[in-house]
This record gives structure tokens, sequence and C-alpha cells, in this order.
């Protein structure tokens, strides 16, 4: 069971992580920046473990691995969005950070939600609804199975579509 | 064979066989690249795949220009780290001063067309200018492409822009195209989506220009922008790409461009647009000229035609970052750069400088800039309680000149 912090439509990688920040291999440095110019009550409120909950486009704007990094490292178990940016998109499956595309919900701040990610199946257990996600291509869904595009690549060595 | 958009074609020829939008694929990339903030990280996930050499070191480079020269030491060691690989792996390096990747790789050739080009930057579309597929992917993709030489990719469906008319107003350049677009499609609408340029307008532009179309493609989620080679002059000669009749597209947009008008896209989006003529009057104490969108040799033209022979407005900064070393040294020698210092400007290092808010010329709070670039997201240029609008170099060099947000009517066409 985890909380939802739940956000608008379009929100920009800037937002997630500023570009003043990004330029770092020090992942905790990124964590402690995360969402502030959006919402600078951010790190008050958000427990490790909580979702993240958006619109549509989220991510949107540079290709930084910084934002989906940020979150992850913040703790961050799952962003849900109506649709997510392509290129944050990538980049969270490739880093190991679950996303998960539900074009329906109805999501409320403060939600208490479960969800199965291999199966795609979200729970919301404050307004007793369900919700599927769309479902990934398999290269995608083996590349979050197996935890990131390096865990992948260390066992495969090569793509394999199917 | 079903006829084919321009992304289908390049991508097919790559995959070795006929491949539609929605198709997933795995293709051979031609060229990769990574910049001071994205290669860091790029760098740590090849090691972590195991990596000990690259796949195609002539096929892989290397730019300094996000935060260049480094402000800070945090930013000194990853320049070092990035100059390090370079030199074991033997791939080339553009140090700081070279300038912005994208300009960068243009500048030497290193992409033509019917390419497919992966870069570690949402705006690597611009070399779809040049008639290739260009995407903007994360560190950890383009790790897998420097390990690989290769990337998976669904292959995109295509929104077909057709850009009517013979010739712009004065005062009206690709800029204005651009935001007119991103307007009409908004940030979201091109998402994972190629969007292909056409019409008879494309008669008349440069590969400057072209690239100003292709760079924000990105603020509209595209996957890559494409223009079809009409048109296109390359010093070399080439094998151009054009779209099959009745290619498959999931939009038509059609703009007029003979009547369009000068375009500013207003804080915080960059698909917030409105003709400037709205916002007239609006004051401003900052102005910059510069980035992938429009830091060319054109672009510094434009506003030195604006600014010869007087003083942009008392309180008011004028910053200019040339796109490359090439721009800076085209623009010493023919005069322009002086006459734009001479009207009060301060120009910086060709790279990114204030775009990304690393250095460079972060605003303060409260202030209005006026920016030639491609976003004006909330803190995008260092300071969130600035507010940042976004229009052509004309625009910005007019209104840096009157203080005020102002129309450049007077000018010509200077593609
Ligand atoms: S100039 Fe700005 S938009 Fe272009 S690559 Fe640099 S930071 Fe990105």
């Amino acid at each position: 069971m985890a909380k939802a912090h739940v956000y608008q439509d379009n929100i920009d990688t800037d937002r997630i992580i500023p570009g003043k920040y990004t330029k770092t291999l020090d992942l905790s440095l990124l964590a402690a920046h995360v969402m502030e110019d959006l919402d600078p009550e951010f790190s008050k409120r958000f427990v490790s473990g909580d979702i993240i909950v958006a619109g549509d486009n989220f991510g949107c704007g540079s290709s930084r691995e910084q934002a989906p990094l940020a979150l992850k490292t913040a703790g961050v178990s799952l962003v849900i969005a109506r649709f997510f940016a392509r290129i944050f998109f990538r980049n969270a499956i490739n880093i190991g950070l679950p996303v998960l595309e539900i074009p329906n919900h109805t999501i409320q701040p403060g939600d208490e939600i479960e969800f199965d990610l291999a199966s795609g199946k979200v729970v919301n257990l404050t307004q007793k609804i369900d919700y599927q996600a769309n479902q990934l291509p398999p290269v995608m869904l083996t590349i979050m199975q197996e935890g990131g595009l390096v865990p992948y690549l260390k066992k495969y060595k090569d793509f394999i579509l199917s | 064979m079903r006829p084919q958009t321009i992304a289908e074609k390049i991508l097919s020829v790559h995959a070795g066989c006929p491949v539609y939008a929605g198709e997933l694929c795995i293709v051979p990339v031609d060229g990769a690249m990574a910049t001071d903030t994205t290669a860091p990280l790029a760098i740590r996930a090849f090691d972590e795949m195991g990596g000990e050499k690259l796949a195609n070191p002539e096929k892989f480079h290397l730019i300094i220009d996000h935060a260049a020269p480094a402000p800070n030491e945090r930013i000194a060691n990853l320049h070092q780290l990035m100059r390090k690989f370079a030199t074991e792996q033997n791939c080339s390096l553009f140090d700081i001063g070279s300038g912005i990747c994208h300009q960068v790789m243009v500048d030497h050739n290193t992409v033509k067309p019917g390419d497919i080009f992966m870069g570690a930057d949402s705006h690597t579309p611009t070399y779809g200018a040049l008639n290739a597929f260009a995407c903007g992917v994360g560190s950890t993709d383009l790790a897998a492409v420097m390990l690989t030489g290769k990337i998976w990719l669904k292959v995109p469906q295509s929104i077909q822009v057709i850009l009517h008319g013979q010739r712009l107003q004065p005062g009206v350049s690709a800029k204005d195209i651009a935001l007119e677009v991103v307007k009409q499609l908004t940030i979201s609408g091109a998402t994972y989506q190629s969007v292909e340029y056409h019409g008879s307008l494309l008669h008349q532009l440069s590969l400057s220009d072209r690239m100003v179309l292709c760079n924000m493609v990105a603020e509209m989620g595209a996957k890559t922008g494409i223009v079809s080679p009409e048109g296109l002059q390359l010093p070399y000669s080439y094998n151009p790409v054009f779209a099959d009749k009745r290619a498959n597209y999931t939009r038509v947009v059609e703009i007029n461009t003979e009547s369009l008008h000068p375009k500013i896209a207003i804080p915080h989006s960059p698909d917030d647009v409105h003709d400037v003529s709205s916002y007239v009057g609006t004051p401003i104490t900052y102005g910059f000229i510069g980035t992938c969108t429009n830091g060319r040799l054109n672009d510094l033209h434009a506003a030195a035609e604006i600014l010869k022979g007087k003083q942009i407005a008392k309180g008011v900064r004028l910053v200019i970052a040339p796109a490359s070393r090439k721009v800076l040294l085209d623009a010493i020698k023919d005069g322009t750069l002086q006459i734009l210092m001479e009207a009060g400007a301060s120009i910086i290092n060709s790279g990114c400088g204030p775009c990304v808010g690393t250095h460079d010329g972060v605003p303060g709070d409260g202030e209005i800039v006026i920016s030639a670039a491609n976003r004006n997201f909330q803190g995008r240029m260092g300071n969130p309680r600035s507010k940042i609008y976004l229009a052509s170099p004309a625009t910005v060099a007019i209104s840096v000149l009157n203080g005020f947000i102002s129309i450049p009517k007077e000018m010509q066409h200077y593609g």
C-alpha cells in the first residue's frame, strides 16, 4: 500500500530536477532537490515508498535521466500518468523506476494505492476502484522486469524484441 | 510495398526490411553523442554494462557545452571524466568553446541525409534539417548504443506539416513558424511521433532555418522531426529521402506562412504562443540570443541589423552566446560581433550559455527575460522566480533596444 502524491498535466523535467543540479554523479544530491520548484514542501510530505501520480505528458522537456533517477533515489516506488513524455518513459524503465500508463485513472491526493507491476493492475483502496495499465512492448517489459537496461544487457548482451 | 513516410523509409533501410508505424525494430546507429549533462551517467552505465570498448569509436562524440567552462569543481571533475574516457576510447571530444552539441555535429558534417542518429539530448531531432532520423535518448539508452552500436525503436507515426507560401513577411523568421507549429500541435501533440515538414516554402529555407523547425519538435514531445529534402543544399552529394505519395499521416497541419506574424511564447510554456503584437510594451530587463535554436550566424545578423549604430535600452542586458566556434569566428570576421558589442551586448563563450540555468547569466528574482531559446519552463534559466518569453532573435533585438517587448517589422527576411 502506498500513498499518492498527485500533480497536474505537462510536468517538465526542469521542474522534476532543475538543470542547475543535474551535473553530478552523486544521486543523493539529485534526490535532495527533486520537485523543489514545483512543490517546495515535497521533501517534507513524501515518505519513501509513496507514489507519484500525474495527468498527461509527465516528464516532458529535457532528456535528462537525472529526472527519473532523482525520483527513484528519493524513494518513489511508482509513477502513474495518463501518458508520459517518451524520453522520460524510456529513461524511467531503463534505470529501473517503475512507471505505468493509466489513461483513465481518477486518483486523488492522499489516495492509498496497491499495484502489481507484472500485470499492470492497480487498486485504488480509498476509492475502491481498479485500473488496468497500458501494456508495455515485450522488450520494455523484460527490461523493467530485469530492473533496468544495465542488468538486461549484462544478462542478454543484446536486444531481443519478442 | 505500402507507401511510406520519411521516418518509415529511413528505418526500413536500416532494419533491412520494410517497417511501418507501430512496429518495433532494432537498427544500427550511424552516429551518437552525449554532452556534459548526459555523458557522465552514460559512461557510468556503459561501465556497469561491462563495456570495455565502444562498438564504433569513430561514430561516437562527446561535447562539453552545457556548463562550459566549468563553473565549479564538481562540474570540472565531470569534464575531466569525459576527457579521460575520450582518450581511452579514442573517440572525438569537442571541448569547451567548440559550441553547442547540435551545432558542432552539423558544422563537422557528422550527420548526413538518411542517417539514424541518437543523441543524449532532447533537441537531437534538430538534425532532421539534414533529412536524417535523429532522436533524443537518455544516458542509459545511449550507453547501450555505445556498447552495441544499435538501438531498439518503435517506428513512429508521422504528422505532416505543410508550409505553404513563397516568402515570409519582413521581420518573420523560421522561429516564428516553429512557434506557430508548437502552438497548433501543443506541448504533447506530437508525443511518440515524427513531425515531417513539407511545402513550397522549403525551397526558400536555409539549413539554419530547417534546424530551427526540427529543433522545436522537442517542444511538442516528438520522437523526431524531418524536413523533406526539397531545396536542401549541402556541400557534398547525397541521396535524398522523400516520403511516398499517399504515405500515412495521423494529422496534417497546413500553414500559410506568407500571412504569419512574429510570434512569442509566454511564461511558463513553449506552447503558450501568441502574436508579439499582443504583448508589445511588456517591460524586459534581460535579452538572450543563442542556443541550438537561434545562435547561428544568420541569427546574429538579424540582431546586428536592428542594433547597428544603436544602444540597447538603459537598465537592460543583452547576452549573446554564438552556437559554435565556427559561428563565433564567422561573426568576428564579418564585423557582426563588433556591431553587437558596440550596441552593448555581452558576448559569452560558444555553448549553451544561460539556456539551462547552470551558469553564464542566471536571471534575478522577478526579472522578465526575452530569449531566442526553445524552452521557458519555470526555473529553466536557473531561477524559478523569473519569467521567460521566447521569440525570434529579431524580436529579442528590437525588444532590448526599446526596453520592452516590440515587433521587428522593418526587417527583411534574413533566411
Ligand atoms: S542550447 Fe539549450 S536547448 Fe540547446 S542543447 Fe544547450 S541547453 Fe539544450
